[in-house]
């Protein structure tokens, strides 16, 4: 009956004379009743809905203009919560934190500022001097260390964990014994409290741990004694345990996505090339690669955006301060530069926010133009 | 492999002369002549002229590759494929084990003494098995009041996602009203923007709803539950999700409802929302996760440790040796064990939900 009364309101189908059991019934108009209420469409048909049982009146259908009403105040109603609270926590945040960008000594308590600059930028970017509380003569942290970081972090995490997790997925993909219990050990990592674990990184490449033994570097390090990873240590040794977990922590999502993209992928193109007799590694270059293309674009779009905003990992290796060197905040990152200025210095936090996320827009066009070029739908 | 014989193919017939009775004889011949007009590479091939041959049948064709039959090559197809799935399992093996070796680590170092974590020699098993770290772990570490909070916080802000997320995915799917594409078009750019523009701007936000401690005002528990609750009301991408799903329930049952006088209030609820079970299961359980494995915010917004989540409470608790200022691995990783078990437990109850649910999300929480 659903279906009728559809295709009645669209006017698409020519309605049946005589109704069916169900009680759809179709009158000429002349002989309507006067009695009878109903629907009535370009007057000339006039549905009634009838029942077996007697009815004192006829159904009446109502909200039925609902559906194809174009002002449907109900709508908004059930959009109001979800509106009001875009409105407050997305839209208009924002907009102010663009605001508070350039603004000068922003106060996040009282929201006073003391005019407009664009300073802000200047000065997280190294361009200008600035004259910090404790004496400091430039703001560096950002460009010295932020900006640097998030880029290393970034270049490193993301390719190899995509190949890893593209590699890890074909073999995956191969196999038929115990396919499912080894795609649910890869996804382990994912479903991991990320401090915990980084604690657990931590642990693994201390100064007596378990990383040091095994490649014997107990005398490795400064004045014979073990190698340092985590604690007074330059930042390029430092990266190496960073990016291990990065890449460890990232690689279960991506093989997720990479295993339903292969098993998406048509059985024919592989026979085709096994008659034809392709060694297995161009059936991968010239097949899956190619195929699984979109799902590579999307992970790589996901995990650019996610690497350059890596923050959980460092606090969860290298503690709150984010440094390995007592008081040089060498382990920054782009994130980690806005969250540590939110209530000391809003209006750089501010501006190094709008900067990762002018960042993040490029990279995001940048990555689709280049894949209109490249992708394979 | 097995049809690279076509490109490159020698036929033999070799025959077995028998005795045969007469009558099959022409029959067998015939075949024969048939086959025998090869298109291709007829220069290389080598014909026997059957006709002039006693043919019975019992023919045998063997089709060779660089002097090697067939049966040798599908022997040798057989041990490459053998060996290669043997090395593609080594390496998955090797790798998954590398995978889950930091949870061993976590587990064997939570177990052990002190002395032995940090002995030059390290052992793969604990040569004392531990089970007071965790005992010292449940004294110190407040697990349960930073357990309860994350439930509670978890748990509210789940319900208030649901909620919105329900009533705005039905509104895009299956009402209309003026400008519903625009508006979601909105709501879809939203997503793309970094949620640590948000951060500073939200955190102004809840200060001035009085939320934060202040110069003029100290924190309530309850506030500091509404600072981490609220804000996460909304998700754009499970509304995203669950207009897909919505979309796919088909438009008849919805006129067919509205026959039967139902209004749209209890059409969603009973019809739309059992329908899409599975997606609002996953959103829950995914809000679950991220409550859980949430640092930043609530690290932001709270000043009291007790009134933080259990990533918090975990990195704040230091289990420092208060003599030597050595960090006490052993009860560090028996609280992790703590912080993780529960979410294995969820994983292993609803694993099936979780890897649908975060093959179409990609957001951790």
């Amino acid at each position: 009956m659903g279906i009728e009364l559809l295709n009645f309101l669209k006017g698409k189908k020519k309605r049946q004379a005589g109704g069916n059991s169900i009680g759809l019934q179709t009158v000429e108009p002349e002989k309507v009743p006067e009695y009878t209420p109903g629907l009535q469409e370009d007057g000339k048909t006039i549905v009634r809905l009838t029942s077996n049982k007697k009815i004192k009146n006829p159904y009446k259908v109502s909200g039925i203009d609902d559906v194809a009403s174009k002002n449907n105040w109900k709508a908004w109603l059930y959009l109001a919560p979800v509106i009001i609270l875009v409105v407050i926590f997305l839209l208009y945040p924002l907009i102010n934190t663009i605001f508070i960008s350039f603004t000068k000594n922003y106060n996040y308590t009282t929201g006073k500022y003391d005019g407009f600059t664009l300073e802000n930028f200047g000065i997280i970017l190294h361009m200008i001097p600035y004259q910090s509380a404790d004496g400091a003569a430039w703001e560096t942290s950002f460009t010295s260390n932020a900006i640097p970081n998030t880029f290393i972090l970034t270049f490193v995490t993301v390719p190899v964990s995509i190949m890893l997790a593209l590699i890890i997925s074909v073999a995956l993909n191969s196999i038929k014994a115990f396919q499912k219990f080894l795609q649910t050990v890869f996804f382990l990592p994912y479903v991991t409290n990320s401090i915990a674990i980084g604690m657990v990184f931590s642990v693994l490449f201390d100064d007596a741990g378990l990383i040091n033994f095994i490649f014997g570097l107990q005398h490795a390090g400064a004045n014979g004694g073990p190698m340092q990873w985590i604690y007074n240590t330059p930042t390029y040794i430092a990266m190496v345990p960073l990016c291990l977990f990065i890449v460890w922590n990232s690689i279960p999502f991506k093989i997720l996505i990479l295993l339903s993209g292969l098993q998406g992928i048509d059985k024919q193109y592989y026979q085709a090339a096994q008659i034809d007799a392709a060694p297995k590694w161009k059936v991968f270059a010239r097949i899956t690669v190619p195929l699984l293309s979109p799902q590579i674009l999307y992970l790589m779009i996901t995990s650019f955006i996610g690497a350059f905003k890596e923050y959980n990992s460092i606090v969860a290796i290298f503690g709150k301060k984010g440094e390995t060197l007592a008081g040089q905040k060498n382990m920054y990152t782009v994130v980690f530069y806005v969250y540590d200025n939110i209530s000391a210095n809003t209006s750089f936090a501010a501006a190094a926010a709008v900067f990762l996320f002018v960042i993040i827009l490029i990279f995001t066009f940048f990555q689709f133009w280049a894949s209109s070029k490249r992708v394979h739908y | 492999m097995l049809f690279e014989e076509e490109l490159e193919q020698q036929v033999v017939e070799e025959e077995q002369v028998e005795e045969t009775p007469l009558e099959e004889k022409p029959e067998v011949v015939e075949e024969v002549h048939q086959e025998q007009p090869q298109p291709e590479k007829e220069e290389k091939a080598q014909y026997i002229d059957f006709a002039s041959v006693k043919v019975n049948n019992n023919l045998v064709l063997s089709i060779t590759e660089a002097s090697k039959t067939v049966d040798q090559i599908k022997k040798a197809e057989k041990v490459t494929h053998i060996i290669f799935t043997a090395l593609t399992y080594l390496f998955i093996v090797a790798l998954a084990l590398i995978v889950i070796f930091p949870f061993y680590w976590m587990i064997i170092t939570s177990l052990k003494t002190y002395s032995e974590i940090t002995q030059e020699q390290q052992t793969f098993f604990p040569s004392v098995v531990m089970w007071t770290n965790y005992v010292y772990v449940f004294q110190h570490f407040n697990f349960l009041t930073y357990m309860k909070n994350t439930i509670v916080v978890a748990i509210f802000s789940t319900i208030g996602t649901l909620l919105t997320t329900i009533f705005a995915a039905f509104a895009f799917s299956r009402l209309q009203f003026k400008g519903r594409e625009a508006l979601f078009m909105v709501f879809l750019a939203t997503m793309m923007i970094p949620g640590e523009m948000m951060v500073i701007s939200n955190y102004i936000t809840v200060a001035s709803f009085g939320w934060i401690t202040s110069s003029t005002h100290t924190q309530t528990l309850m506030e500091a539950y509404a600072a981490m609750i609220v804000p996460f009301w909304v998700s754009v991408f499970h509304i995203y999700l669950l207009r897909q799903n919505f979309k796919q329930i088909p438009n008849e049952l919805y006129l067919a409802a509205k026959v039967d006088g139902k209004s749209d209030w209890s059409y969603l609820w009973k019809v739309m929302v059992p329908l899409a079970a599975p997606t609002l299961i996953s959103i829950t359980i995914l809000k679950f996760m991220g409550t859980w494995n949430s640092y930043v915010w609530p690290n932001l917004v709270t000043e009291i440790p007790q009134y933080r989540l259990i990533s918090n409470g975990l990195r704040e608790s230091s289990f420092q040796n208060a003599d030597l200022g050595t960090i006490e691995y052993g009860y560090q990783m028996a609280a992790s064990i703590l912080v993780t078990v529960p979410l294995f437990l969820l994983f292993i109850f609803f694993r099936k939900y979780i890897m649908k649910g975060v093959g179409r999300a990609g957001i951790k929480g």
